[in-house]
């Protein structure tokens, strides 16, 4: 099991180096694909399988075909500059170490006393049981019962962010002749 | 992607498993791991499958444009709806108890249930609408594919 976890881990970060790195566009899009493909499995490896349906779908799949149709939009070439950047380096260098230092106080993975552990979950699942008339699903008796104001907020956020997407990219149909009356 | 026969074949084998895969997570996560969400991404990316490999067009006569953006704000309203159902049955803003004794009852399942699976559905519709539709807009920006 061990080894499983550190091998994914070791690839994700490999992945992530590689994205970075990576000037041709292209493979920096399927590079991204990998990389949400590989923690889709580490996520499923934290007992998480509806997140890494989720990680597969959208982060491997639909985002990775948007990138590439932007990626025809923009065409491939990256203008990026090559001389070493020292102030974002620093800067990302001093976070990184911040982000670090931050975990150091966080619980231990799995840990029984984890707050999280104590309070509110114990009750939601004890409770979703009786609750819900036998719903066997907590994750989902959580997310569309006890917090399902939560879940129509959510909801409301995905579609004004697919009317903000047709409203800056849809195309106008009356956009050919407008360029054609500018030129 | 005339020249691609197996693509194409593989594709339209595949095509239908993604489906029937998406309308089981979305219909079977008050039992298993699922919900709208989950549901809604792997039918939209079933849809994208179809339109990267057969054309905008082709995906497009399946599931046309103005009903994308009706479904965006369809499935939205249809949790907002169930709350607004609750309340006209006299309980609270998405209570789902009171369903229980109005709606056919022995026939649909207990209230809570009957309330999580419509909002679910909700869900599922929109983040399938929506992500469609933005597949649709940046392939639509250009003659892409």
């Amino acid at each position: 099991m061990n080894l499983i976890v550190f091998t994914i881990l070791a690839m994700l970060a490999a992945t992530a180096v590689t994205v970075a790195r990576i000037r041709d566009l292209w493979a920096a899009i399927m590079f991204t694909g990998i990389y949400s493909f590989l923690s889709a499995s580490w996520m499923l490896i934290l007992d998480a399988p509806d997140v890494a349906f989720t990680e597969a779908a959208v982060g491997a799949g639909i985002s990775t075909v948007l990138m590439l149709s932007t990626l025809v939009l923009i065409g491939p070439s990256d203008a990026g500059r090559r001389k070493p950047a020292l102030v974002p380096l620093t800067v990302v260098a001093i976070t990184g170490c911040a982000l670090v230092y931050g975990t150091l106080d966080m619980p231990h993975f799995g840990d029984p006393n984890d707050p999280i552990h104590l309070h509110p979950r114990p009750s939601f699942v004890e409770k979703s049981q009786v609750d819900m008339h036998g719903l066997p699903n907590v994750i989902t008796a959580v997310l569309a019962s006890y917090r399902g104001y939560d879940t129509l907020g959510e909801t409301t956020v995905v579609l004004t962010a697919g009317i903000a997407v047709l409203l800056i990219l849809r195309k106008e149909k009356d956009e050919p002749e407008r360029e054609a009356a500018a030129q | 992607m005339i020249a691609f026969p197996i693509i194409r074949v593989v594709t339209k084998l595949l095509i239908p498993y993604i489906l029937l895969f998406g309308f089981y997570v979305q219909f079977h996560g008050d039992f298993g791991p699922g919900g709208g969400f989950q549901a809604g991404v792997i039918l939209a990316a079933a849809l994208i499958l179809y339109g990267l490999v057969f054309g905008l067009q082709a995906v497009q006569r399946v599931v046309p444009a103005w009903a994308v953006e009706k479904m965006m704000a369809m499935g939205v309203l249809i949790y907002a709806g169930t709350g607004i159902t609750t309340i006209l049955l006299g309980g609270k803003f998405l209570d789902y108890e009171v369903l229980d004794h109005h709606l056919l009852p022995g026939i649909l399942p207990h209230g809570q249930h009957l309330g999580i699976f419509v909002v679910e559905l909700g869900v599922g519709i929109t983040v399938t609408a929506v992500m469609t539709m933005i597949f649709y807009t940046f392939a639509g920006r250009k003659h892409v594919l």
